[in-house]
């Protein structure tokens, strides 16, 4: 088990490695660079060299890589272009902001997913089923881009109930936050919710299929009884691999949401360093991004290695 | 008290098609089962016979309804009741033991739980006397160590065990019937033998009646008082075990006993032609009516209705069946007509060792192998042109191993197979050339998995006529055609897909694949253990056929020896990877032989309640073969001390050119 864990945590740091040599590169080969951006129609002759020369791109690629890389491992950045400050600083309320935004969905989506999930199975193909399902269906096919305008035309405009685009500075305090997140919630959690429902459906489904619980059925388990001791544990167990991805997903900025309601989170950032050429700042997003990835998954992974005694004793096996 | 326990009256049961129409899967099923009483209910795959299981604990199928009838335990119909009245019969007053235990019980719940939960519900015991009787049941169905094994999850018991811990379960009420749907099918032999034993055992103990579902007429013969046969949803025959199976007056039962191939004879059983109707096909007439060598007009029009025969105390559903009686004394196996063997080698495996053992990386870049156990080692067999060779053994045998590393899927760690006098072919497919590729061929066991289900058979059969002998345009669809004939399905198959066919037509379509690449050597999997015994004999008959009629050798892997005995002229009987035994087919079914071998035969189960099965060895299931010494002796019932558990016993050679390895001498090999 142990080694198990090592094993993993040096595979996602290989991952790591690579995702931030493939960043590197990319940012290299496309044509254009920072200064050139910056400068625009002055990008010639001496002014094009001082900022070569500020910003340190007239040293070769592989060394640049390198004292980048060294930096980012002692937590270091570097500075962003556009902004011209330190991009941790950059980041720092930017990643807050997401993560108030992701997990307000979590609480709110998943275990209302869940719920959803398990009615939808244990009522299957009747009429709670059906209505749900249906909306589930209508939800996931309706793309946010149009359900976020929506919920702003009605709830916002038409309603005024709450502020329909998120006009605060980035650092603001959680509770000026509060009611501006709510929109972009429900607009995040109508698509998430509906996916992991049905995810979560047919696997009751299945489940509820399975010879063992038939079994417990015919071995006279009382109903409730026999869909939280034979059904849950056993239906829920696959979720955990896609509620985890839904969490890298939500913690790695919910691009389109973000822009539709101006939210200043790390999805509306990705955006913006990337139309100003913030090549500094798209590459520690990227390694961010990919770190959130790796570490959910690797929760989730061992997660999923505790709960099932299946996994558990084939591994201490080994 | 009432002397039946169960009454089912004019049941049936069916489901509604995409189209609306009502279709039966169960029809006007009438019959009661007595205290005490144990009742065989036999049939093939769709017979119905699971779903009238069921129902018997009132429990139908999603999707499913009745359509009419009844199902009365003690008096109540347990498919009017509702969830919470049948919560407190089902397990406790009817129990059921499920066909695949290791399925059937939960996987995150320890099993001294699931038995303990059966207690709670049906008994009033605290929790000091519930873990007493959890020890106790344990104890019961014959499972070591019962307090350790409590703590244990499911996945860590073997089959055998996992179908006792099954059996526990039922027990903890103390039921009064016990219905049992197919729980011995997917066991080894000697472990389906044992559990047999146990179940026997538990109902003359307790006294429940049992009902004992199975496709197995072996197993149905060796437990029951009574035997059931249904086709097609309906009862055919019904009448005592001895009358059934000794006297079977319904054209089905009658010859589906003939299809079952039996140890003591060689040749290949008779089959049946065609396959069950599927539900709702017959509208009015006979459902036998299509597959009977005695129907007639009448036959077609009318339904014939179950009649009561007092002498024989048996009821039948046929209106011929005193013709039958008088025509059924025909030849009991068709003989084969075997070419006589050349010898002429044309595969030959010298000192072939496999090995599973995942390689240290080291090993690996030094292209070594280190296994000292391996899972298959020092197998010397020579394999003559046109002849068919079994590999027997239970599970674990390694049988299926070597198959694979003939094939080249699975590469050998040591010796070499040689195809032909000299060429040594490749460990690995990849390497082998389209010649050699061609040479061997392979049919899988089951042909859901093996046909690939978006080509139609057209495609199935023109895939090697296409890479072998770049055939093309009418030259391919003739050659398909050809093809197909000879495994007797017609031109008409080729757009069908394999979805569209029965699991025979099926089988069919996987040999002809086979055959289409005119191979030397045909791999066979255990191609019949997935099939029903009337398509069994068919499929045996076919490859028999083909056999005779192309040449072509056979390494035939079962572990069905009455199967081997009907196709095979010579048998290799394996056990944990090594050779135990191999000689002319007759000759390994006679005495002298391995303690295994004999181990393997007394296990088999004839259908015949008056040939009892004799249980030698304990059903024990070893995970790795013995470091040293002989590959059986933690088996074996004639260990005869420290020579079997360090030295590596020698061939000895039996008058009758049999091999045998062990260190027993011939004479009392043959005690």
């Amino acid at each position: 088990m142990f080694f198990l864990i090592i094993k993993r945590i040096l595979l996602g740091l290989i991952t790591l490695f690579i995702v931030s040599l493939i960043t590197f590169a990319g940012t290299e080969v496309l044509p254009g660079d920072a200064c050139t951006t910056y400068l625009e129609r002055e990008a010639y002759g001496a002014a094009l060299e001082a900022c070569y020369k500020r910003l340190g791109l007239n040293i070769p690629a592989h060394e640049r890589y390198l004292s980048w890389a060294y930096n980012v491992i002692q937590g270091d950045f570097g500075y962003s272009l556009s902004g011209q400050m330190p991009i941790n600083e950059v980041l720092g309320p930017k990643i807050k902001n997401s993560m108030v935004l992701a997990s307000a969905s979590i609480l709110i989506g998943i275990p209302i997913a869940v719920l959803l999930g398990i009615i939808t199975a244990l009522w299957r193909d009747k009429l709670p089923d059906i209505i749900i399902s249906t909306i589930a269906i209508f939800s996931m096919t309706i793309p946010e881009f149009i359900s976020a305008t929506l919920l702003i035309l009605i709830v916002a405009i038409w309603l005024e109930w709450l502020p329909g685009i998120v006009i605060v500075p980035t650092d603001v305090s959680f509770f000026e936050l509060l009611p501006n997140i709510i929109l972009p919630v429900v607009a995040i959690s109508m698509i998430m919710t509906a996916h992991m429902a049905r995810m979560v459906r047919s696997s009751v489904i299945q489940v509820m299929a399975s010879d063992y619980v038939q079994m417990a059925i015919l071995k006279g388990v009382p109903y409730w009884k026999m869909v939280f001791k034979h059904v849950l544990p056993n239906a829920l167990l696959p979720a955990i691999n896609v509620v985890a991805l839904t969490i890298a997903w939500l913690l790695g900025g919910v691009v389109v949401t973000e822009v539709v309601f101006n939210y200043p989170g790390l999805g509306r950032l990705v955006i913006e360093s990337i139309s100003n050429r913030d090549l500094p700042t798209v590459q520690a997003l990227a390694i961010i991004l990919a770190t959130i990835y790796v570490g959910i998954n690797l929760i989730a992974d061992l997660m999923t290695l505790m709960l099932n005694p299946r996994l558990k004793t084939l591994q201490i096996r080994k | 008290m009432e002397n039946v326990v169960q009454k089912i009256n004019n049941l049936s049961i069916g489901f509604r098609s995409q189209k609306g129409e009502e279709i039966s899967i169960l029809k006007n099923i009438t019959t009661e089962i007595k205290r005490g009483e144990t009742v065989g209910i036999v049939g093939e795959s769709g017979s119905g016979k699971s779903t009238l299981a069921l129902a018997m604990m009132g429990y139908i199928k999603h999707g499913l309804f009745t359509t009419s009838g009844e199902c009365t335990f003690n008096s109540n119909d347990l498919l009017k009741m509702d969830g919470r009245a049948l919560e407190k019969i089902r397990g406790r007053k009817i129990a059921m033991i499920p066909q695949n235990a290791g399925q059937a019980l939960t996987p995150n719940l320890k099993i001294g739980y699931q038995i303990d939960e059966a207690l709670r519900l049906h008994t009033d015991l605290n929790k000091i006397d519930r873990d007493k009787k959890i020890s106790e049941l344990l104890n019961k169905v014959r499972l070591p160590s019962p307090e350790t094994m409590a703590l244990r999850y499911p996945h860590e018991l073997s089959g055998g065990q996992q179908q006792r811990v099954a059996v526990a379960m039922a027990l903890a009420g103390t039921p009064e019937l016990l219905l049992l749907d197919e729980p011995t099918t997917g066991l080894d032999v000697t472990t389906q033998a044992h559990v047999l034993e146990l179940l026997k055992f538990i109902a003359k103990d307790t006294g429940t009646s049992m009902v004992y579902v199975s496709h197995d007429l072996g197993a149905i013969a060796q437990v029951s008082d009574r035997i059931i046969v249904m086709y097609a949803g309906e009862i055919v025959l019904d009448g005592p075990v001895r009358s059934v199976l000794k006297n079977p007056i319904h054209p089905y039962t009658f010859g589906l006993l003939k299809s079952i191939p039996k140890l003591s004879l060689a040749g290949l059983p008779h089959s049946m032609p065609g396959s069950q109707p599927q539900p709702g096909t017959i509208k009015k007439g006979c459902s036998f009516f299509d597959r009977c060598s005695l129907s007639e007009e009448k036959c077609k029009l009318n339904s014939p209705q179950l009649e009561y025969l007092e002498e024989l105390k048996t009821s039948v559903r046929c209106f011929k069946h005193k013709e039958l009686i008088e025509t059924k004394n025909k030849e009991n196996v068709i003989t084969r007509n075997d070419k006589k063997v050349q010898i002429n080698e044309i595969l030959n495996l010298t000192d072939v060792s496999i090995s599973y053992a995942k390689q240290k990386l080291l090993d690996q870049i030094l292209n070594r192998f280190t296994d000292d156990n391996p899972t298959v080692k020092g197998i010397n067999v020579d394999i003559n042109k046109g002849e068919t060779i079994a590999l027997v053994g239970e599970s674990g045998s390694g049988k299926s191993t070597i198959l694979k590393s003939i094939a080249g899927l699975l590469k050998t760690k040591d010796g070499n197979i040689k195809f032909g006098k000299e060429k040594i072919l490749q460990p690995d497919v990849k390497h082998r050339n389209p010649n050699d590729l061609r040479a061997i061929q392979l049919i899988f066991q089951n042909p859901d998995e093996s046909l690939n289900p978006n080509h139609t058979v057209e495609q199935i059969i023109a895939q090697p006529l296409r890479l072998y002998f770049g055939m093309s345009g009418d030259e391919l669809k003739k050659n398909i055609i050809d093809i197909l004939e000879k495994v007797r399905l017609g031109e008409f198959y080729m757009t069908r897909y394999p979805r569209q066919l029965s699991g025979g037509e099926k089988q069919r379509v996987a040999v002809a694949r086979a055959f289409a690449a005119k191979p030397d050597i045909i791999l066979c999997d255990e191609v019949t253990s997935a099939l029903d015994v009337s398509v069994q004999a068919a499929v045996l008959n076919l490859l028999q056929q083909l056999k005779e009629d192309f040449g072509t050798t056979y390494i035939f892997v079962s572990h069905d020896l009455a199967v081997v005995r009907a196709i095979s002229d010579r048998v290799a009987v394996l056990y944990q990877g090594r050779l135990c035994e191999i000689g002319p087919s007759k000759n390994v079914y006679q005495t002298p032989s391995h303690p295994y071998t004999e181990v393997l035969l007394g296990a088999v189960l004839e259908p015949d309640p008056d040939i009892k099965p004799k249980l030698v060895a304990e059903d024990i299931v070893e995970d790795r073969p013995p470091e040293k010494g002989c590959s059986f002796q933690g088996r074996c019932p004639k260990v005869i001390g420290d020579i079997c558990k360090n030295e590596t016993p020698p061939w000895i050679k039996a008058d009758n050119g049999n091999l045998i390895r062990c260190h027993l001498s011939l004479e009392e090999l043959r005690k």
